[in-house]
C-alpha cells in the first residue's frame, strides 16, 4: 500500500535532509500517512506491543550484561547480586525475566490472529514466513537466556535440549560436543550462550525490519480479509488513528506487565532455578519455561518407533516439524477466503486448534504418566491425541476444508463491512 | 557461463580467457569462503585445555558393597558402583536378546562388542559407567534412593530403567550407559582406578572383548 509519498518537508533543515537522506520521509510514509484499513480490531495491536517488548528486552538486557558474569562459578551469584545489591537491579532483572514471558504471550496472540484472519495468504506469504523466522529466533534467544542464571532448571533444561541434537543419526554426538564446547554442558557452553543471547535480539530487530517492509508492500490485512480498494473510503492514516489505538493497547498491556514485575516477579519462573546448577543431581521434574511447553509435550508424545526412526529421534522430528510446518502453511490452506469470519466450518476447527495448543501446554507441564483429571487416562495419551490434531489441522483439515467448505457472503468492501451495509 | 558478462565468446563459441577467469574467480571465492568459515566453526569444538582435563584418579576402596559413588569427570557424573554377588549374578543372567541395546558401549573395547556383563566391567565387583541417561542426559537415581525395576538405576525424567550392569532395560533411553576408558593403576592388587585415559593405554590394561555367551575369549 505504499502509494506516492505525501511527505512535504516544511522547514529548511527538513528540505536539506530530504534531498540527502530521506529518512523523515521514510518514517512519515511508514508510520504517519500510511493508509491502514479502517476496520482493524484490537487483535491488530500486538505487532506494536511486540515492537515495544523487543526494545524492553534489548535495553534491560544490555544493562544486565553490565553486571552479569558468564562463568559457571559466578553466574548464579552474579544474578543474585543483581537482584539484591545493584541499584534497581531487582527491577531491571524482573523486567527482563518477565518481559520474555510477555513477549511470548504477545507473539502467540499475534500468531493466532494471523491464523484466524488468514494473514499468511497471498500476497503476504513472505511476511508470514519472516514472522516464523522471528519466532524461531525468539525461541533460540529465550532458550539461551534461560540458561544464563545457571540455576538447576537452566542447567538441566540446557542438558535435555542439547541432548536432543544427539538423537540425529551419525552426526548427532559430534554436533552436540560442538555445541557444548566440551563433554557436557559447562563453562564453554555458558559463555557461548551468553555471546549468542546478546547477538540474536539484534538479528531479530533486523528481521523485524524486513517483516515491516514486507507488511508495507501489500499493507495490513484486516478482519474482513479484503484489500483496500479505495483508500479514501477503506483506509485511515496510521497516525493518529492507529498510533492512538496501538498506544492504548500498549499501555493496557504494560499495566498487566507491571503487575507481574512488581507484585509477582517470580510467579512465572520455577523454584528449582533458585538452586545453583549441579551437574551431579537432576531435579525431580525438568520443565521448560511455559512458552515451550506445547512443543515439549509434542516431543514427549512420540513414545514409539516409526519404522527406522526410534522414539527419541521421532520426538525431535515432531517437535521441530510442529514449527517447520508453519513455513509452508500459506500453501497448505487451499481456501481463497482469508478471514474465518466467513468460514463457518473452519472457524470451529480453528477454535479447537487453539484449545489443542493450550492443552499441549498443559500436557507439557505434567508428568506424562500421571492421569488426566476427570478423564482418567495418562497425560501422554492426551498429548498424543492433541499432537495428532495439531498436525492434522495443517496437513488435512485446512487443505480439505478449503475445497469442500462453502464460505459465507463477504462484504463488498472494507467500508461496507464497517458501516454494516453489507448488501451494497 | 558468459551470458551475463557480455564478453566475447558468448553462445556456442569456444571458451575464452574471460570464461576461465570467471570460473577461476568464482572457484577461488568459494574455496576462500570455506577456508574462512572453517576456523569460525571449529572454534566451538572442545578446546585443548578442555581435552587435557580428560582423566581423574579414584580409589574404589571407599565404595561400600551395594553402594554407588558419583564422581565428576569431564563436567559430568560417573558412577562407581561396588556390586553385590546377587547383583553380579543378575547382570550375568540377562540374555543378550532381552536387551534393547545389545552393544557393550565400552570405550575400551571395539564398538561391535556385545553387551554381555563381562564386556561392561574390568573386575566383576566394580562397575564404572557414565552417569547421564542416554535419553536426554538426566542423572539417573541409584542405590540409596531408587534403583528401578532392574535393580540398577532409574531415571526419573522419563522413566528409563537400567540393570545392575548399567544396561537399558525399559524406557525411552536408546543405549546402555557408556563405560568410559579406565584401568586400575598398579596392577591386580590396586584399588586406584584411573578414568579417562587414551585407548592405547587401555589396550594394555586387561580389557578384552568377551563373546556373546559371556566367556572371555
Amino acid at each position: 500500500m505504499s502509494g506516492p509519498s505525501t511527505y512535504k518537508p516544511s522547514t529548511g533543515i527538513e528540505k536539506w535532509l530530504d534531498s540527502r537522506l530521506p529518512i523523515i520521509r521514510l518514517g512519515y510514509d511508514s508510520f504517519v500517512d500510511f493508509p491502514t484499513p479502517r476496520n482493524l480490531n484490537y487483535w491488530w495491536t500486538f505487532g506494536g506491543i511486540l515492537a515495544v517488548f523487543l526494545m524492553i528486552q534489548i535495553i534491560s538486557g544490555i544493562v544486565l550484561a553490565m553486571h552479569y558474569v558468564a562463568h559457571e562459578d559466578y553466574a548464579f551469584e552474579s544474578v543474585q547480586r543483581i537482584t539484591r545489591d545493584v541499584p534497581f537491579g531487582w527491577l531491571i532483572q524482573s523486567m527482563h525475566a518477565n518481559g520474555a514471558s510477555f513477549f511470548f504471550v504477545a507473539v502467540y496472540l499475534h500468531m493466532f490472529r494471523g491464523l484466524y484472519y488468514g494473514s499468511y495468504k497471498a500476497p503476504r506469504e513472505i511476511l508470514w514466513i519472516l514472522g516464523v523466522v522471528i519466532y524461531l529466533l525468539m525461541m533460540a534467544t529465550a532458550f539461551m537466556g534461560y540458561v544464563l542464571p545457571w540455576g538447576q532448571m537452566s542447567y538441566w533444561g540446557a542438558m535435555v535440549i542439547t541432548n536432543l541434537i544427539g538423537a540425529l543419526p551419525f552426526v548427532g554426538d559430534a554436533i552436540r560436543e560442538w555445541l557444548w564446547g566440551g563433554f557436557s554442558v559447562g563453562q564453554a557452553t555458558l559463555n557461548r550462550f551468553f555471546s549468542l543471547h546478546y547477538l540474536l535480539p539484534f538479528v531479530i530487530a533486523g528481521v523485524v525490519g524486513l517483516h515491516i517492509w514486507a507488511l508495507h508492500v501489500p499493507g495490513n490485512g484486516n478482519p474482513a480479509g479484503l484489500e483496500i480498494k479505495d483508500p479514501k473510503k477503506d483506509a485511515l492514516p496510521f497516525h493518529p488513528y492507529y498510533t492512538v489505538k496501538d498506544g492504548f493497547a500498549i499501555i493496557v498491556y504494560l499495566m498487566v506487565f507491571a503487575t507481574f514485575v512488581f507484585y509477582m516477579p517470580g510467579v512465572l519462573g520455577h523454584a528449582d532455578n533458585y538452586i545453583e546448577a549441579n551437574p551431579l543431581s537432576t531435579p525431580a521434574h525438568i520443565v521448560p519455561e511455559w512458552y515451550f511447553l506445547p512443543f515439549y509435550a509434542i516431543l514427549r508424545a512420540v513414545t514409539f518407533d516409526i519404522g527406522p526412526i526410534d522414539a527419541k529421534l521421532g520426538g525431535v522430528l515432531a517437535m521441530f516439524g510442529a514449527i517447520a510446518i508453519l513455513f509452508v502453511l500459506p500453501w497448505l490452506d487451499t481456501s481463497k477466503v482469508r478471514s474465518m469470519r466467513y468460514r463457518p466450518l473452519t472457524r470451529w476447527f480453528f477454535i479447537f486448534f487453539v484449545i489443542a495448543a493450550i492443552g499441549l501446554g498443559w500436557c507439557g507441564a505434567k508428568n506424562p504418566d500421571d492421569p488426566v483429571p476427570l478423564l482418567g487416562f495418562k497425560f501422554v495419551y492426551l498429548a498424543q491425541f492433541l499432537t495428532l490434531y495439531y498436525f492434522a489441522y495443517f496437513v488435512v483439515i485446512l487443505p480439505v476444508l478449503g475445497i469442500i467448505e462453502k464460505p459465507k457472503d463477504r462484504p463488498a468492501s472494507i467500508e461496507a463491512s464497517v458501516l454494516g451495509n453489507d448488501k451494497s | 557461463m558468459t551470458k551475463e558478462n557480455g564478453a566475447p565468446g558468448g553462445h556456442g563459441e569456444e571458451p575464452t580467457r574471460r570464461d576461465f577467469i570467471y570460473i577461476a574467480a568464482g572457484g577461488a571465492a568459494a574455496v576462500g569462503g570455506g577456508l574462512v568459515a572453517w576456523p569460525f566453526i571449529d572454534q566451538m569444538n572442545p578446546a585443548a585445555d578442555t581435552l587435557a582435563l580428560g582423566s581423574i584418579r579414584f580409589d574404589t576402596a571407599q565404595v561400600e558393597e551395594g553402594a554407588s559413588v558419583t564422581v565428576m569427570w569431564r563436567g559430568g557424573p560417573v558412577f562407581v558402583r561396588r556390586r553385590t554377588e546377587a547383583e553380579i549374578a543378575e547382570a550375568r543372567e540377562a540374555g543378550l536378546n532381552s536387551l534393547p541395546d545389545d552393544l557393550a558401549r565400552n570405550d575400551n573395547l571395539a564398538a561391535s562388542a556385545p553387551a554381555v556383563d563381562a564386556n561392561r566391567v574390568l573386575r566383576p565387583e566394580i562397575l564404572i559407567v557414565k552417569g547421564n541417561c542416554t535419553h536426554l542426559g538426566c542423572v539417573p537415581l541409584g542405590p540409596g534412593s531408587n534403583t528401578g525395576d532392574y535393580d540398577g538405576w532409574y531415571c526419573p525424567c522419563h522413566g528409563s530403567h537400567y540393570d545392575t550392569s548399567g544396561r537399558i532395560r525399559r524406557g525411552p533411553a536408546p543405549e546402555n550407559l557408556p563405560v568410559p576408558d579406565y584401568y586400575f593403576e598398579g596392577g591386580e592388587e590396586s584399588t586406584i582406578v584411573k578414568i579417562g585415559l587414551s585407548p592405547e593405554e587401555a589396550a594394555s590394561s586387561g580389557w578384552q572383548a568377551a563373546d556373546a555367551s559371556g566367556a572371555v575369549a
